[in-house]
């Protein structure tokens, strides 16, 4: 009876307390930061466009571990799951392509439905293994990661594949101004899955199951459904950032970004999303996608900086992120 | 023991798996049972033992430790490197790689237990830590191992020869360190309060604290043990390799880890043996070492630990779902 | 030498501004049965932790056994004898029953290492304190709950324990099995060691306590012998209000359909060749003892479990559930003991804890629609009064009877046929539980057959027209509560 009057007027929370909002706060801040200490050469296209160029790939891969976190999982297979979904497709190209290097649109059109298909297979899998036999989602994704790296090395003899048609690069690495087609790929991805965590019946089913998964079943719910749906959704992510990293270099390799589980599992935490289970949204692993972006693009800029340092600030970040949570979520526990 | 308790236990069936695959690998191949191939077969455990012994007692206690192969690492980088030459013998380079390995474990250690994230996560992050610090601060490539560590890694225990090829396998002094690690994690499991705490913690934390436990303290010891002692093992692995690859440890993790629950050990915590963990360990190591001998190409070896950590953790995880589902009323006969 | 184990006199403990005591007096003697009663949030377990220790009092004096005690720590309090058995026994579940026996008095007397001999010695006394018989190498885990309380009582007794505090000890285990408790709790009286018994229920506790102490709102508000006390009393002082408990009455319609039939339904290891019908406005009761079948053959109804054999009919209608979706889509509804586990997501919103069901509805296109969750929620919690700050809440912030209302709003939000309440008032605080007794009957009334399972016999003999009564995996009888009394109901339901 007084919940009516009392959803009204919400009580006036510093802004900190709603995860959105800290993490537009902290992405401004960022954004400001950067500027300040590179000035022209941080603001500029060129910059930009690189910065675009680089994140679609493990952006995607963000949201897809994202996805399985918030049911209270983790999927350490998604990386793998990638390369391998592009070497299944590069040796699809390579069976049935005969030119030498031009032509081969709709083929290599064709081999990036293959290599989605391959990406939801993989997905399911994972789904299947931890909701259908019921193995902890670390183990199983564990095991599959093991599995599609070994599938990956089996594929290629454990080298690189290359000798694709040319079209696979140009087609990828297109722009239109400052913006290039990954970008694309990445923004429509994130846009129909943050439609389908945040607004659908799958998305709130998602944080239900991340919450009490003994309790969905009483409520009517369909855990496998919910579980191999969501892996499956994160199968095809990690399709899509394969197909990104394949046209990038016109090559397929069974481990190419491998630093990428560990960058993802911070930017999805960094983006609010529970390492408990339960809660997160698209919206904040894609704003934190960007911070990352934007610190690493500066990072970058400091020479004298080894590239593995970055590897220091992810995982110091990631750490001191979640110290952070916990003290403002503590203040906001306190007032109530 | 009775029987029907012992066939109760995930060891016995491991136990019975690894025998059955040593069995097969020898009438497929009848190069199983010969002396280089047990010794080479103890040699490659010898690592992954170790591991598996810290890792265990990290899962006993509730948590998971993703972060050892680094803190190995970086220790053994860090020893083998900045401290070249400087003493002659061993025991220095294992004394400050221990101390360096404790104090990163003692940094996961407060953070889980403190703020009781998710360990994994945790670890997952430290280790990321770690290894930027080796590769980017350090900046970490092959290096000769220092003479004291090379020696080391000269010494043998024991040499298997197989008679009909010739080939020959030197068992390492570290395989004798790895069983003597072994004696002590079950010792400490076992025989002491503090291990018992462990098992206490991880079977219900809240009873643990009630009984005058400390939990805190207890999850920062389990963290500094599994530090110190993935130290340890970082420079043993150099000496054993005699050469000093900072990478070829990392990634490791989730085998060790995969191995420990193979073995019994589970991963809610509470429930686990330092014999499961072994046996674990040894059918893993087992299965990625014989592939060459059942003719089967080494490229394939992922995919089988993959398929072994799928199987095994499927089999356990559909008894569990069973043994969840089964009812439990007497129904009388009337 | 005191004649008093305790005297708690004007104790006052305030958490932030909120008073939890506020000036309450406790005196438990001697070898005294005492029962210390109230609803949740009454100062219950707070007062458990200022006598063990565990919170300092802001005000007001502590005495133990005739010495007083002006901070006293939780090393004093076991050094006093005073010993708590908390709800959830703090027993190890990986333990074997020899450890769970001995750690915790190898940890208190410092010891660094185990010996097998020293923890079987320990074990053993442990258990002849009670003449308790049980397999030592049997890991706690495969115990029952009455088994592990047993081994909480003995793990106690070894602290040459003077005053035992048992929080709510009768909650999770069958009525047989209180009465080898009580058989337990009268040895140790014997002996002169005081029992404080936690509990809200008078019927009881009421043979084995001699004394009773009610706290309403952090106040003593009551404080005397049990025999003085009735149940209309207890509930008043409990609850501060008068309230009427009026029997349910089926007002038998002509040509009230029979809604659900069940017929020779079997499952193993669950219940056996189990039949009974319900028509259109009764409320059936089903009581058994704890592991009797009556929680399985529910959840076989509601589609948990898939019947070996036997038939289900609904309005006529054969159906077959392969699972709960099915079941739900016949109708039928269905509220799990556990709340905290099986029924609610305390970490997710009231909203979307009540609208769970209904979310297929609460759709445009392929999005949901909030403003229709929301007018669904606030109808609902409106309709049963549930008071709740902000729907957007999470769970955690709803007191125990609120939660249980949450549940059966998402029940009623859809269109019910058979709507199965398995213990629905468990840690339910009076004003709620008489709540839902007073909805469930407006159900009924309005042409809903509800299924009652419960094992309190006051609870089923005051909301149910007819009674099943479950043994073994069999319904063995079947009443009508008219005239039933409680006495003949209890000692139908438990073994001969």
């Amino acid at each position: 009876m007084m919940s009516k009057d009392n959803s009204a007027k919400k009580p006036a929370l510093s802004f900190l307390d709603n995860s959105s909002a800290r993490m537009i706060a902290l992405f401004v801040l960022v954004f400001v930061v950067c500027s300040l200490l590179k000035g022209g050469k941080f603001l500029n296209a060129d910059n930009f466009l690189a910065m675009f160029r680089q994140f679609p790939e493990y952006g995607l891969l963000a949201i897809g571990i994202g996805m399985a976190l918030i049911i209270g999982g983790i999927d350490l297979s998604a990386v793998y799951l990638a390369n391998l979904s592009s070497i299944v497709a590069g040796l699809f190209l390579h069976h049935f392509y005969q030119g030498t290097g031009d032509g081969g649109t709709g083929l290599v059109l064709l081999s990036f439905v293959v290599a989605l298909i391959v990406g939801a297979a993989g997905g399911i899998l994972n789904g299947v293994l931890i909701s259908g036999l019921g193995i902890p989602a670390m183990l199983a994704t564990l095991g599959t990661q093991s599995l599609y790296w070994g599938l990956g090395v089996v594929l290629t003899g454990g080298s690189t594949l290359s000798g694709f048609p040319k079209v696979l690069g140009t087609m990828l690495n297109k722009k239109f101004g400052l913006f290039p087609v990954t970008l694309f790929i990445f923004l429509i991805a994130a846009l129909i899955t943050g439609i389908i965590v945040q607004r659908t019946k799958h998305g709130r089913e998602m944080k239900m199951y991340g919450t009490n998964n003994r309790a969905t079943l009483y409520a009517g719910l369909n855990n496998f459904k919910i579980v191999v749906t969501t892996h499956m959704i994160g199968g095809i992510l990690a399709a899509l950032a394969g197909i990104i990293m394949w046209g990038r270099y016109s090559s397929a390799k069974a481990d190419t970004g491998s630093t990428y589980t560990m960058q993802a599992i911070l930017i999805a935490v960094l983006g609010g999303v529970s390492p408990n289970g339960g809660s997160g949204s698209v919206t904040g692993i894609v704003l934190a996608v960007l911070i990352i972006q934007m610190i690493s693009s500066v990072l970058n800029m400091y020479t004298f900086i080894p590239t593995a340092c970055r590897q220091i600030v992810w995982g110091g970040l990631l750490l001191v992120v979640m110290i952070l949570n916990f003290y403002l979520d503590q203040k906001k526990k306190n007032r109530h | 023991m009775s029987i029907k308790r012992l066939t109760k236990k995930t060891e016995f069936y491991v136990a019975i798996i690894l025998i059955a695959f040593c069995l097969l690998v020898q009438v497929r191949s009848g190069q199983f049972f010969t002396p280089n191939n047990i010794v080479d077969l103890l040699r490659s455990l010898t690592i992954p033992m170790m591991f598996a012994v810290g890792e265990m007692m990290v899962l006993i206690s509730g948590g998971v430790d993703c972060s050892f192969p680094a803190i190995a690492s970086l220790s053994m980088y860090f020893v083998t490197t900045k401290m070249d030459g400087m003493f002659s013998s061993p025991i220095p380079y294992f004394l400050v790689a221990m101390l360096l390995g404790l104090c990163m474990g003692a940094v996961n250690g407060f953070i889980v237990a403190k703020y009781r994230f998710p360990a994994m996560i945790v670890t997952l992050g430290a280790s990321s830590l770690w290894i930027g610090v080796m590769q980017g601060i350090l900046g970490s490539s092959e290096y000769p191992l220092t003479s004291a560590l090379y020696r080391l890694g000269e010494a043998k225990i024991l040499t298997g020869t197989n008679a009909q090829t010739g080939f020959s396998s030197n068992l390492p002094v570290h395989f004798g360190f790895a069983v003597v690690l072994v004696l002590i994690g079950w010792f400490i499991l076992n025989k002491t309060m503090l291990g018992r705490g462990i098992y206490a913690i991880g079977g219900d934390e809240v009873a643990a604290a009630r009984a005058g436990f400390n939990v805190f303290g207890t999850r920062m010891f389990i963290f500094c043990f599994s530090g110190a002692m993935a130290g340890f093992i970082g420079v043993c692995r150099a000496s054993m390799m005699m050469t000093v690859n900072p990478n070829n440890m990392i990634g490791m993790e989730m085998d060790v880890i995969a191995a420990c629950v193979l073995g019994g050990v589970s991963l809610v915590g509470g429930k686990g043996s330092v014999l499961g963990a072994v046996l674990g360990t040894a059918l893993m190591t087992l299965v990625a070492n014989s592939l060459i001998l059942l003719g089967i190409p080494t490229v394939w070896s992922r995919v089988f630990t993959g398929l072994i950590i799928i199987i095994g953790t499927g089999v356990s995880a559909v008894q569990e779902k069973q043994r969840k589902n089964t009812l439990h009323v007497a129904v009388s006969e009337e | 030498m005191s004649e008093n184990i305790i005297k708690v006199t004007q104790v006052k403990k305030y958490f932030g501004g909120v008073k939890a005591l506020d000036g309450v007096d406790l005196v438990i003697k001697k070898g005294e049965v005492h029962c210390l009663a109230g609803e949740n949030g009454c100062g219950k377990s707070t007062i458990i932790n200022v006598i063990s220790g565990f919170y300092t009092p802001d005000s007001g004096t502590i005495e133990i056994d005739g010495k007083e005690y002006s901070k006293l720590t939780t090393q004093q309090a076991i050094e006093a004898g005073v010993q708590v058995i908390y709800q959830d026994l703090s027993v190890f579940p990986n333990l074997t029953v020899r450890e769970n026996l001995a750690i915790t008095m190898e940890k208190s007397s410092e010891r660094k290492f185990i010996s097998r001999k020293r923890y079987d010695e320990i074990a053993k006394q442990a258990l002849s304190t009670i003449d308790f018989q049980i397999d030592l190498d049997e890991y706690v885990e495969n115990l029952t709950v009455a088994d592990k309380q047993l081994i909480a009582i003995s793990r106690a007794l070894l602290y040459d324990a003077k005053l035992i505090i048992m929080d709510e000890p009768t909650t999770a285990i069958t009525q047989k099995e209180v009465k080898n408790l009580f058989e337990v709790i009268r040895r140790l009286q014997k002996k002169g060691i005081s029992v404080l018994f936690v509990s809200h229920k008078l019927d009881e506790v009421f043979e084995i306590a001699d004394h009773f102490t009610i706290f309403r709102s952090g106040h003593n508000v009551y404080s005397g012998p049990t025999k003085e006390l009735t149940q209309a009393l207890f509930t008043h002082y409990m609850t501060g209000r008068d309230i009427e408990e009026e029997p349910f009455e089926y007002n038998e319609k002509d040509g009230a359909k029979t809604v659900l039939e069940v017929k020779n339904l079997s499952l193993k290891d669950g219940f056996k060749d189990c039949s009974f019908s319900i028509r259109e406005g009764e409320i059936l009761g089903i009581t058994g003892l704890l592991g009797s079948g009556r929680t399985e053959l529910a959840e076989t109804i509601f589609g948990v479990h898939k019947a070996d054999s036997g038939q289900i009919f609904l309005n006529g209608q054969e159906v077959h559930f392969n699972n709960v979706r099915d079941a739900m889509a016949a109708g039928i509804g269905y509220v799990p003991p556990e709340r905290n586990v099986m029924g609610l997501f305390m970490d997710q919103s009231i909203s979307d804890n009540i609208s769970v069901t209904r979310w297929d509805d609460c759709r445009k296109g392929i999005m949901m629609d909030q403003s229709e969750i929301d007018t669904l929620v606030d109808h609902w919690v409106g309709e049963l009064s549930i008071k709740i700050g902000n729907a957007s809440d999470t769970m955690r912030t709803l007191s125990g009877g609120n939660a249980q209302k949450c549940v059966l709003a998402k029940w009623l939000a859809l269109d019910l046929k058979v709507l199965i309440l398995n213990g629905p008032t468990v840690g339910v605080d009076i004003g709620a539980k008489y709540d839902i007794y007073n909805l469930t009957k407006k159900l009924a009334d309005r042409g809903l057959a509800v299924i009652i399972i419960s094992d309190d016999i006051r609870e089923v003999l005051l909301n149910c027209n007819r009674v099943l009564i479950m043994r073994r995996g069999h319904l063995v009888d079947e009443k009508q509560t008219k005239g039933l009394d409680e006495e003949t109901l209890s000692r139908l339901s438990v073994e001969y």
